[in-house]
Parts: C-alpha cells; sequence; structure tokens
C-alpha cells in the first residue's frame, strides 16, 4: 500500500450530504406515513406453530381461519415447507392453540402438531417500547458525555448525530420494507449502535492524532489523511463482521432473520456513515487545528517565536 | 527489549487461558435427560423404596434408564432419551401415586471434579430448553385499599377505646382518613393517635367554619410505595414456594419492574397445571357458627363448597369475626381420616394463631366452627375509552364458600385437622396451599409463552451450526490477509471464544439465542482490535520503522483507540443490560462480556503470540 497516496473522500462531500439527506427524508417519511410493522412483542397477541406433514398450504389456512372468525392473521412458513406460524391479534385465554388445531384439522388430511403457543401482552410491548426508546436516549447521552471527555465536544455531537443519522435509516428500512419489527430487531438497532460508534471513534482517534502533529493546514486535507489511513481496517472489520451476519442470516432460522438483516443493513450504514457522515459533520462543525492543541503554557508560546 | 513479555505475564495470561478452558469444560457434557421424583410436601424423605418402585415400573413398562440416586429431598432417574421423558413420568406417577412429584428435568454429566472447582455448564434460556414463561401482574391498588381499610377500622376501634367521640370518620375520595370531631380537645386527640399509632400517616388539622373540627391523615407516597413492595416481596415469596412444590428443576422467580413478576420454569410442558398451582390465589378462614340468637349484623350467611353439601345443608351462617385467617398456617398435609378413610388435611398454626384458637374453642366446645375457603379470581373487563380504544381492566371476585363445619369436640391448639374435602385431590390442593402461603394481593397472568423441547434443541442447532460457520469464514479470512500475524489473531480469537464461555459459566448467565447471536457478532466484531493493531502495523512498516518498533508501536499506538471504542460500545450494552428485559438483556450480557474478553485477548493474547514468533530477535522482513 503506498502510503502517501491520499484519497479524497470530502471531495465527494456535497455529493454525501445530498445522499443522506434523501436517505433520511425517505425514512422519516416512510415512517410518518407507514409507520414500523410492530410484531406481537409490542402489539399483544398470539402466536401458534404447527407441523404438516406435507407441505402446508398457507393459503388454505389463510382462510379456514379467517372463516372461523379469527382476524388480523398472518400465515408464514417457519424454517420450512412443514412449519407454519400463524399469528394473530387476539386475546389470550387457555386452549386458545388446541382450538386453532382443530380448525385446521377439520379441512387437513394428514396430521398436524401444535409445536408452539406463545400470547404476548400489548401493555408489556408499550413498556418495553417506551423503555427501549428512554433506553436509546439515555445511551446517546451517556456516550456524548465520553466524547465530549476524551474528545472534544465537536466529537461528540458528530459522533453522535452520525449515530442518530444510522438508527433512523435502520428505522426507515424496515418501514419501507414492512418488515416485522419484533424485540430481536430492537436488539439489533442497538447493536447497530455499538457498532457504528466503534466505527466512528477509531476514524476520530485518527483525526485526532492527526490534527496536531501534520503540517497540513487545512481540516479536509486532515481528515482526508485520516480516512485514507484508517479505510484498510474498515473496510476488514466490516468484512469480517458482515461475513458473520450473512452466515446467521443464512443459517440462523426465521427467529434470527430479522436480528441479522436489521444488523446487516446497519453495518453498512454505519461503515458509510464513520467515512462520509461522522468526518462530514465534524467539517461542518467547523473543527480547526486549535480545537484539537494541547493546551500550551503562555510563556513556551513565546519562546518558539522567531 | 523490545516485544518480549516478562515470564510473569506470560505465565499469568496462560494461567488465566487455563482456567477458562476448566471453566468452560463443562458446556462440553451434555446433560442426560432425567425424571425427578421428589415428596408431595418438602417433609416428606425419599428412600431406596421409593426409587425401586419407580424403576420397577419402568422395566415393566420398557423404558431403559440408569444412574439412579437418591437422597432425602428427590431421587433422579436418567434416560437415554429425552423422547423417554413424558412417558417414564406417566409411569412413575401412576406407580408411585399424587403423594409424589414427578418432573422432567435435565440431569448434568459434568465430572465430579469439575463440579468441585465449581464449574458448571451454562444455564440455557427457556428459548433453548423449553418450558414455559410467565408473567404475573400484581394488583397492588388492592394491597393499597386493604391496608388502607384496615387503618380505618382500627382508627375507628382505637377512637373507641379512648372514648373520643366522632361526628364522622371516612374515607375521602384522594384516599385519606377524615376525621370529624365536635370539639378541637377531641379532634387533637384523635391527631395524638394518628401521631403515636399511624406513624407512616402525614396528618393535616382544619378548623372549620361550621364550628367543626377534621384532622385529615394521608398516606405518603413513600408509604404507598413500601405497601406495594411488601405486597409484591410477599406474593414472589409465596410465589417461589409454590414453584418449588411444582418440582421444576431451575425455577426462575423474579420481580420485574414495580409490580410484576416472572415465572420461568424449564421443562414444563403442561403449562395448566403449573398455572393451577402458581396461580391459584386462596386463603382459609376459621369462624364460629352464628347463634340463631346473634344480631344479623354480626353474622354472615355463606354456601358449602361442595353441591352435595349445599343441597343436604342450605347455606351456613357463620360469626362475622373470624378466629383467625390462613396466614397463621405453618404446616399442612393431606392424609385419609383412619376411622372414616376420608381425605383430610392436617393443619399446624404458628403460636399466635394456636393461643387464638385455644382461646376461641375453648369456651365454645359442643358449638360448630366453619372453615371458610377463600379464593380470589380476576375477571378481565373490557370496555371501549372516550378515544374508542379497548381498555383491558383486571376485576377482583372475592368467592367464599364452606368446605366444612364441624362441632368443636375439645379445645384445638397449634395441631388439628380440617375434614369435609371431596375427594383426595382436593385435599392435596387445599394443603399445598396453605403451605405455600397466602398472597398478600391478587394476582394475575399478562403473559404466557410456551417453547416445546423440540423447538428448543433445534434453536441450539442453529445457533451453534451459525457460530461454527462464521467462525470458520473469520478464522479463513483472518489468516489469508494477515499471514502469520493471523495466527496471532485467530488463536486470540478461538481463546476469546473459551474465555466468554468460561465467564458465562461462571456467573451463571442464562444463554438464549439473541445471546448467541451476540457472541456471533462478537466473533466478527472481535476481530477489530487485532484488526487495528496489525494495520497500525502495517503502517508503521511502511512509513520506514524497523521491524520490531512497528510491532511495538502498533500494539502499543492502537491501544487508546481500541480502549475508546470499546468503551463507547461497552457504555451502550450496560445501558441496554440494565433497561432490557428478555432477548435484550440476553443479547447485552454476551455483548458487553464479549467486548471485555476481547480486549484482553486481542491486547494481551494475541501480543504474546506475536512475541513468541517475532520478538526478541532480529527480524529482516515481517509477513504481514
Amino acid at each position: 500500500m503506498e502510503s502517501n497516496k491520499v484519497i479524497n473522500f470530502m471531495g465527494t462531500r456535497l455529493i454525501a450530504t445530498l445522499f443522506s439527506a434523501l436517505l433520511l427524508l425517505g425514512s422519516v417519511g416512510s415512517l410518518v406515513v407507514n409507520g414500523l410493522n410492530f410484531g406481537l412483542d409490542f402489539t399483544g397477541g398470539l402466536q401458534v406453530e404447527v407441523e404438516y406433514e406435507h407441505k402446508a398450504d398457507l393459503e388454505q389456512i389463510r382462510s379456514t381461519l379467517s372463516e372461523a372468525g379469527y382476524v388480523n392473521v398472518v400465515v408464514v412458513n417457519f424454517g420450512s415447507d412443514e412449519d407454519v406460524l400463524i399469528r394473530m391479534q387476539l386475546d389470550f385465554k387457555d386452549g386458545i392453540g388446541e382450538e386453532v388445531l382443530r380448525h385446521l384439522t377439520a379441512v387437513e388430511e394428514g396430521e398436524i402438531t401444535l409445536k408452539r403457543v406463545e400470547y404476548v401482552g400489548p401493555q408489556v410491548g408499550e413498556e418495553l417500547r417506551d423503555q427501549g426508546g428512554i433506553g436509546m436516549l439515555f445511551a446517546l447521552v451517556v456516550v456524548m458525555a465520553y466524547v465530549a471527555m476524551r474528545f472534544q465536544w465537536k466529537f461528540a455531537v458528530a459522533a453522535v448525530a452520525a449515530l442518530a443519522h444510522d438508527v433512523i435509516i435502520v428505522l426507515g428500512f424496515f418501514s419501507i420494507l414492512g418488515v416485522g419489527f419484533d424485540l430481536s430487531v430492537l436488539a439489533a438497532i442497538l447493536a447497530v449502535v455499538g457498532y457504528s460508534l466503534n466505527d466512528t471513534i477509531v476514524v476520530f482517534d485518527r483525526i485526532r492524532e492527526n490534527f496536531p502533529v501534520l503540517r497540513k493546514t487545512e481540516s479536509v486535507d486532515v481528515v482526508n489523511v485520516s480516512l485514507t489511513q484508517t479505510l484498510d481496517r474498515t473496510l476488514v472489520t466490516s468484512g469480517t463482521t458482515l461475513i458473520v451476519l450473512v452466515v446467521l442470516y443464512m443459517y440462523g432460522g426465521e427467529l434470527l432473520s430479522g436480528f441479522s438483516s436489521a444488523l446487516l443493513v446497519g453495518i453498512v450504514i454505519g461503515t458509510y456513515s464513520s467515512i462520509y457522515v461522522a468526518s462530514n459533520l465534524l467539517l461542518g462543525l467547523n473543527i480547526v487545528k486549535e480545537d484539537l492543541m494541547p493546551p500550551v503554557k503562555e510563556g513556551a508560546e513565546v519562546d518558539e517565536m522567531p | 527489549m523490545l516485544n518480549r513479555y516478562p515470564l510473569w505475564k506470560n505465565l499469568l495470561i496462560l494461567a488465566v487461558i487455563g482456567l477458562a478452558f476448566v471453566f468452560a469444560m463443562p458446556n462440553l457434557y451434555a446433560p442426560d435427560p432425567a425424571v425427578q421424583i421428589s415428596g408431595e410436601s418438602s417433609a416428606m424423605e425419599l428412600d431406596q423404596a421409593v426409587l425401586d418402585r419407580a424403576t420397577k415400573a419402568l422395566e415393566e413398562a420398557g423404558i431403559e434408564h440408569f444412574g439412579e440416586t437418591v437422597n432425602p429431598k428427590n431421587a433422579l432417574i436418567r434416560l437415554h432419551s429425552s423422547d423417554d421423558q413424558l412417558p417414564a413420568k406417566r409411569t412413575i406417577q401412576r406407580a408411585l401415586g399424587d403423594s409424589f412429584v414427578v418432573a422432567l428435568n435435565m440431569a448434568s454429566t459434568t465430572p465430579d471434579w469439575l463440579r468441585s472447582l465449581g464449574a458448571g455448564p451454562m444455564k440455557l434460556g427457556l428459548d433453548l430448553s423449553g418450558g414455559v414463561h410467565f408473567l404475573m401482574e400484581v394488583d397492588t391498588a388492592s394491597a393499597i385499599a386493604k391496608r388502607q381499610e384496615s387503618s380505618l377500622t382500627e382508627f375507628k376501634s382505637k377512637l373507641r377505646e379512648e372514648r373520643i367521640r366522632y361526628v364522622s370518620v371516612e374515607f375521602t375520595e384522594a384516599g385519606a382518613i377524615e376525621g370529624v370531631f365536635r370539639s378541637a380537645e377531641d379532634r387533637d386527640a384523635a391527631a395524638a393517635i394518628f401521631r403515636k399509632e399511624f406513624q407512616d400517616l402525614t396528618r393535616e388539622s382544619v378548623d372549620n367554619e361550621d364550628g367543626t373540627f377534621t384532622v385529615k391523615a394521608t398516606f405518603s407516597e413513600t408509604a404507598i410505595r413500601e405497601i406495594e413492595n411488601y405486597a409484591v416481596q410477599q406474593n414472589l415469596t409465596t410465589l417461589r414456594n409454590r414453584v418449588n412444590e411444582l418440582g421444576v428443576s431451575e425455577p426462575i422467580v423474579q420481580r420485574q419492574g414495580r409490580n410484576r413478576i416472572v415465572v420461568e420454569l424449564p421443562g414444563v410442558q403442561d403449562t395448566a397445571e403449573a398455572k393451577r398451582v402458581i396461580g391459584k390465589t386462596a386463603n382459609l378462614e376459621f369462624r364460629l357458627e352464628a347463634k340463631p340468637s346473634d344480631l344479623v349484623t354480626n353474622k354472615e350467611s355463606f354456601e358449602f363448597r361442595s353441591e352435595l353439601d349445599q343441597r343436604r345443608f342450605g347455606n351456613a351462617e357463620l360469626e362475622r369475626a373470624l378466629i383467625i385467617s390462613g396466614d397463621h398456617v405453618s404446616g399442612a398435609q393431606s392424609s385419609f381420616d383412619p376411622e372414616t378413610n376420608q381425605p383430610q388435611v392436617n393443619i399446624n398454626l404458628d403460636s399466635a394463631g394456636g393461643t387464638k384458637m385455644h382461646r376461641a374453642t375453648r369456651s365454645n366446645v359442643g358449638r360448630r366452627m366453619g372453615v371458610l375457603f377463600i379464593e380470589y379470581k380476576t375477571r378481565l373487563d373490557r370496555t371501549t375509552n372516550a378515544a374508542g380504544e379497548e381498555v383491558v381492566t383486571p376485576r377482583q371476585i372475592v368467592e367464599k364458600k364452606v368446605i366444612s363445619l364441624a362441632t368443636i369436640q375439645s379445645a384445638l391448639g397449634v395441631q388439628f385437622r380440617i375434614t369435609g374435602l371431596d375427594n383426595v385431590a382436593e385435599a392435596s390442593e387445599l394443603a399445598l396451599l396453605l403451605r405455600s402461603g397466602a398472597l398478600a394481593a391478587p394476582m394475575y397472568f399478562v403473559e404466557e409463552r410456551t417453547i416445546g423441547p423440540s423447538l428448543g434443541a433445534e434453536n441450539i442447532a442453529v445457533g451453534v451450526l451459525s457460530v461454527q460457520i462464521a467462525f470458520a469464514l473469520v478464522l479463513i479470512f483472518m489468516l489469508a490477509y494477515y499471514k502469520v500475524f493471523g495466527i496471532a489473531a485467530n488463536i486470540a480469537l478461538a481463546v476469546n471464544v473459551v474465555l466468554l464461555a468460561a465467564c458465562m459459566s461462571m456467573l451463571g448467565a442464562t444463554l438464549t439465542l439473541p445471546g448467541i447471536a451476540g457472541i456471533v457478532l462478537t466473533v466478527g466484531m472481535a476481530v477489530d482490535a487485532n484488526v487495528l493493531i496489525f494495520s497500525r502495523i502495517k503502517e508503521e512498516l511502511a512509513n520506514g520503522l524497523p521491524t520490531q518498533s512497528a510491532i511495538n508501536a502498533g500494539y502499543e499506538r492502537a491501544f487508546t483507540t481500541i480502549l475508546d471504542a470499546n468503551i463507547t460500545t461497552l457504555i451502550v450494552a450496560v445501558i441496554l443490560y440494565a433497561i432490557g428485559t428478555g432477548p435484550v438483556k440476553g443479547f447485552a450480557v454476551t455483548l458487553s462480556l464479549g467486548i471485555l474478553t476481547s480486549m484482553f485477548t486481542a491486547i494481551m493474547v494475541s501480543r504474546m503470540i506475536a512475541n513468541f514468533i517475532y520478538g526478541g530477535r532480529n527480524v529482516k522482513k515481517v509477513w504481514i
């Protein structure tokens, strides 16, 4: 690798800003219009998992259940053609799993096995949603305080803004595709926060290191040099994490698919944002050499004057 | 000399790795499916004879078993396959009868020498082991109301005792006790009673314009919190007792938030049975039968619990005043009346209860005493509010019915029995409920989840497979990209996973499916620290630094970056743990432990290996 070749990342600042703005606008717009497709963890309801002997006819199951008077029924394959997951917004009562099974067996030739009946209370979901939201805000504040202390306030603002950027876009992704948003997705989003922060801090750390030592006067140049120096690492780490997530997405089963897809999107966005968004914001906040110069004694400064 | 750790540092790192291997080892021993037998009451002792009966029944049913153990508290029979568990349970239950609790269990196969070191396998969450999860809400409002009411009654009787005359003493809308008096002296005397007897109330005295005098006492916010806490705590204890009676291994009974309790029963599949036992809210009251001459205000009429008795005798009239309630019961066993062969419950009272019972029965020999069974049931009322949303409010219904009405033959003490129960099952259930104590406030189920054991096994298989594949791919990538240093990183990564498993086992953390996801993610991110170091070494080499200095600078300079990056992630993980429940918490535990262990392995272990390979020698070229 040639060490003196600096990639002019910030040359595309404006394009990146525009791109981010479009993504953010789209995400917020979709969140406002479509909202999130909250899973049962949040809305409350019943989840029944059944296993058919042969390939299950989802359409038939759907019509059977709606004829039986169940509303808002979602029927999907779960892992294999024989396994079916049925979700509906229904209140809890004893023996409901058996009741659903009875309706299904009435129209099915083979044996159907009831594998799981789960009821999730809506109140719990609400509480958790609030807790999750408050938790995320709290986490951001603490992180901001830490970065402000270890770096400088401009870094803290830029890091947290980049985080918010990532979270909103991942949420937007879920909103646009209408993918079920459950607790594991929430956990994944929080992991995205952790990951993207990690990435941003690594870049910032290099900028912090380079400002006082580089003889460049322009902040943009310092940022470009720092980004180029850390690019190798950024790509390798994102690469290994992506490898792992792709495996998780492919082999982790249906239960982890929401989790892994949220993280996949999050890491791509997080990597992009640590290069283009966080540094861009830092420049936007007009970071200059003086922000990072170690406080020097007045006398020493005078001595160095020619 | 550069890049040499002192001997002690190497030994220390090796010691940590060695310990990690030892403590992670129990996870390699898969537990055997087993059936556990315990006595129905905790006082009951098990012996070889019981075990022999059980194994004989299994042999007759053709179910293979091995490794039976018995101790006074419980017996364990290991099986070859988890498919045998349910039939084995049924067979044994039939052979031993209802006085034994037979439950499915997983028996540890950890060797004794490991167990003697205190090492054990990670606990598996419900999603991995199968079982039931209940979330219950304690109706603390009713506990508060009960306490306020009893304060009101107590206050009134104090006023009567002290001969203070009052115009009225009642509850206000805001939940305060308001006493109205004719003179300021009476009011001040009443206020003095409040001050002395009801210290958790805040008082306020008012001189009314119409010439009356008021004292108002309110429960402070802290007092109400205390009542709530007490109610939840008491219910928690009671639930623990009840769950223990179910004979489940490693149950979780935990408070969650202000008024919720989580109950997790691994291995339990029979939700109905579990719900019946833990969800039951019952109490007893012992009251004398009212005399026909008693005033109507002093007696109450109750139905019999058994329909037969109800048809035969009609309603029973009992005195309003009770002798004692179920809170004084310290022990209860079901047995048979040797003469009539009817089921009965032998009751032991605590000393205060015994004294009261003795005092009441001594002077009333020949009269009849009624045992009242009180059951709290919850109905969910659905109404639509102004915004058109459906609101579900739980409503408590109290059902009081007479179990038995028996003539007092002689003065009763701390020990006596209740007869008149319908069947053995009812007797043993009543005994169980009395043993496990009373609930301080009613509870209702908010959430219920069942996870089948086969689904749990599938989850584990899927999780382990994805960890393995992901792990292998990352190892190959690192080796290809960083060559010799890739070896160091890969060993560090392997140690990291072992260390993580050891930490989780030692801390007794529960492994869940999101937890596995956390481990997988850790594997992906754990290389980050090494990547930071290695890319730094590459850079320094490109800057023209000699090899040894470059390696040293790589490890030294990357350190602050690793520290800052990991601490910020750790902050997020810790906050996640603090606010999260269930899956979020499981994920946070593995993530935060993973960050800590990966920092250790990436910085110390990887450097130690790099030192072994390159350290202290004159190296011309580093293969990175």
